[in-house]
């Protein structure tokens, strides 16, 4: 009973969706009438509407937006971004905020039952699980305007199985090496481009008495970046593409290489990792200076308080491959996705396409504090801080662009049950039987149910 | 008269030998005398019913449909398909974490048992000789069980921290190289997060006993020390055995508490790493996006018969006190 009740309620939110394109393709045209067919306060709005010329064609309405952003610094970012649009566009926007764990871990019946008309969200494989699932309205049109201020490689972010568009990306933040400049003036160090020069700087600093690598693991997710950085310098963007969404299989001796360079790297890593939190980890390299460099995205920052200002940051080292002029990197993308049945599709849509654009963008990561960089190539750095500019300078010199692991491979597998656990695994025993290791997540990824 | 007679013996007597009666007269059933009037039915029914109702709505109907979807595959979005055993198949062949989670709840149950628990009502003991300060003893060791698992969770974070730990800085092993990884090391940490727990599982027992033992009837005491036994001997063969419905409580709780472990193996890693448990791997299988809701059902089965046990044996001793 309850399988025949599942696909009837997803055929269902399927032919809503698909109703609330039709409804808002006739309203995103020329039509005079406000089309918002519901939820529209009539009584105040009525008036304004029939005076307001239908050229100026603000689709003036009511919009709901949900929200994972919980703490006060990127709350007031989203609020910033929301304040500017609503002037921009005259949409008038509730923002629903909710914990941010409870978000992540509830997104699916949140999805499911009636959700705010926008939300915010991750691009990559994560955006595409709930189009796939119905769950999510494709904005085609909305991108059909943005596009212009996006890279190509934004627009594959945000497209899913159907080649359809699903979300505006907004944000993003590279994964980077960040380091205490005063240290590396102090001690006269050099920033490492190859992976001979950070081996070498890392024995210097070993001697000096320092850790060369700060490193926690205790929460399972920072392993993983350390992951990607390895795979895509060794083996390329499109193999850690390929392997992230399981048309390479992870028993493959190029992997096996990634694992041994790793074990043969963890000597300039700090020991104990699952042990340590990802924010002890940052403490230790850019408040109290007993680590030398810390490789983590560029949040980590936020660890080092005071002393911000003073944090510096490279791309992680080449090494040598054919691989080098890709010079691909982590660089995950937040944005915001259109749920299944908006309330008010025309109002949400116009929202989007103001978020869209770099200035809303730059009204979101010029809110103090935050640290992220606006995607838009078009975007005006000249208002960024110094840190924001080294980022945007770092993300210009990446030839491609990777998520992270968890959003660009399939939840299930990247999550705690899977690869958190196997890198865990990784850590604890580096010497371990890899051909072993590597069979047993190939073994863990088939049994994965196939995704639709 | 006879009408009544009639009807009482068909009542009392089988069917087959009444059928003749019965026959011969065609209402009896009309005349159904009850004990009960109208208004005693319809309170039974309300009383059973209600509490039935609850039962079937929030305890069957989950039970039976995690029972039903750990035979399917489902992400909690799209169709439900039904897979036969497979979700069993893989959790014994290729789901690493299935076996040391099941070895960790048993570690757990032994260690509340034989060590958290006996230390509990060992101190409820100590505090009930009304030695000078007791009351400040009983608040200090009660403290934890009032405190949420979350705080209690980050006070032993600060206790087992690598660099800034409490621990590793009495001992003098915060250096690289020297250091202890209570939390990161897979054989060290599940006894780190026990210890944690038990600080809040000997509070626990610690109250529950010590309320049992302000109800022992002084007068055993002083007719044992008159016979002559010491302290030791009081307790083993007087109170011990007069506590006997307290004890089964404690029994109870210890093994429920060892059975629902979670929170604290959660929240240091979700239940990485050392510290499988089976709620954490229902929990980590079923929340966030993309879900193996089926998956994880099959594990919360596991942990569904490993309860059974314990809940036949309860009922079935709590039954048989009643009965008797």
């Amino acid at each position: 009973m309850v399988g025949l009740a599942a696909p009837w309620r997803r055929n269902g939110l399927i032919t809503l969706a698909s109703l609330a394109i039709i409804v808002s393709a006739c309203g995103g045209g020329a039509s005079p009438t406000p089309a918002a067919p519901s939820a529209a306060p009539p009584a105040s709005e009525a008036p304004a509407a029939s005076e307001a010329p239908p050229a100026s064609a603000a689709p003036a309405g009511d919009t709901t937006l949900g929200s994972n952003e919980s703490d006060a610094v990127p709350k007031a970012a989203v609020a910033a971004m929301v304040d500017y649009c609503q002037t921009q566009t005259g949409v008038n926007v509730k923002v629903n905020t909710t914990d941010h764990n409870t978000f992540q871990n509830q997104i699916s019946s949140y999805l499911q039952a009636k959700p705010d008309d926008v939300a915010k969200w991750f691009a990559g494989n994560r955006v595409r699980f709930f189009a796939a699932q119905g769950l999510l309205s494709p904005i085609d049109d909305v991108w059909a305007e943005i596009e212009k201020y996006m890279t190509p490689g934004l627009k594959v972010a945000s497209t899913a199985a159907d080649g359809k568009t699903y979300f505006v990306p907004v944000y993003q933040y590279p994964w980077v090496v960040l380091y205490r400049k005063s240290l590396f003036t102090e001690k006269g160090y050099t920033i490492p481009k190859t992976m001979d020069e950070f081996k070498a700087l890392g024995d210097k600093m070993k001697a000096d008495g320092l850790v060369p690598l700060a490193f926690g693991d205790q929460d399972g997710w920072p392993a993983m970046g350390t992951f990607d950085i390895l795979n895509m310098r060794m083996n390329g963007y499109t193999f850690h593409m390929g392997l992230m969404n399981g048309t390479e299989k992870w028993s493959d001796p190029r992997v096996k290489a990634v694992f041994e360079k790793w074990a043969e790297l963890l000597p300039y890593f700090q020991e104990g990792a699952p042990g340590r939190t990802w924010q002890d980890a940052a403490k230790l390299a850019l408040v109290d200076k007993k680590a030398g460099m810390y490789f983590l995205g560029t949040f980590a920052n936020e660890q080092a308080g005071e002393n911000a200002p003073d944090v510096g940051f490279f791309p992680f080292p080449l090494m040598g491959t054919q691989y080098d002029s890709e010079n691909a990197i982590d660089a995950p993308i937040d944005g915001f996705m259109l749920t299944g049945n908006p309330a008010n599709p025309e109002a949400a849509k116009a929202l989007l396409k103001c978020f869209g654009t770099p200035e809303a963008q730059l009204a979101y990561v010029l809110s103090p504090g935050l640290t992220s960089v606006a995607v838009s190539p078009l975007a005006d750095t000249s208002k960024y801080t110094d840190v924001q500019k080294a980022q945007a300078e770092i993300l210009k010199g990446a030839g491609f662009i990777a998520q992270f692991l968890d959003r660009d491979a399939r939840a299930d597998f990247a999550g705690p049950s899977g690869m958190q656990g196997f890198l865990l695994s990784f850590l604890n025993d580096p010497k371990q039987d890899l051909d072993k290791f590597l069979g047993e997540i190939q073994a863990y990824y088939d049994t994965l149910p196939p995704q639709e | 008269m006879a009408n009544d007679r009639t009807a009482r013996s068909a009542s009392a007597t089988p069917p087959a030998a009444a059928g003749g009666v019965a026959a011969t007269l065609p209402a009896p059933k009309k005349k159904h005398y009850s004990l009960l009037t109208r208004r005693d039915t319809i309170t039974l029914w309300l009383m059973a019913g209600i509490p039935t109702l609850v039962v079937i709505v929030f305890i069957l109907v989950p039970t039976v449909s995690s029972i039903v979807l750990s035979f399917t595959s489902w992400n909690g979005v799209g169709a439900i398909k039904f897979v036969g055993a497979q979700n069993y198949i893989d959790l014994v062949q290729t789901y690493k974490p299935f076996f040391p989670a099941l070895a960790h709840n048993v570690i757990w149950l032994l260690f509340f048992l034989f060590i958290a628990t006996p230390l509990g009502m060992f101190l409820a003991v100590l505090l009930d000789k009304n030695i000078r300060g007791t009351r400040i003893y009983q608040s200090a060791i009660y403290m934890p069980v009032v405190l949420s698992l979350a705080v209690v969770g980050f006070i032993w974070f600060l206790i087992y921290a690598p660099e800034q730990g409490l621990l590793n800085n009495v001992l003098g092993r915060t250096e690289q190289g020297n250091q202890i990884s209570w939390l990161g090391n897979p054989s060290l940490n599940l006894w780190a997060v026990l210890i944690a727990a038990s600080w809040r599982q000997v509070g626990y027992v610690m109250v529950l006993y010590l309320a049992g033992l302000k109800g022992v009837d002084p007068s055993l005491r002083e007719a044992a020390a008159i016979d002559g036994a010491n302290e030791r001997q009081t307790f083993r063969h007087v109170v011990f055995p007069v506590m006997a419905p307290i004890n089964m409580v404690i029994l109870v709780i210890t093994v429920i508490e060892s059975l629902r472990a979670f929170d604290l193996a959660f929240i240091v890693n979700k239940g990485l790493n050392g510290l499988e448990l089976l709620s954490t791997l229902v929990t980590n299988n079923i929340i966030g996006e993309a879900s193996r809701i089926g998956f994880g059902s099959a594990i919360a089965v596991v942990l569904l018969v490993i309860s059974v046990g314990p809940i036949i044996f309860y009922l079935f001793r709590t039954l048989r006190e009643e009965i008797q």
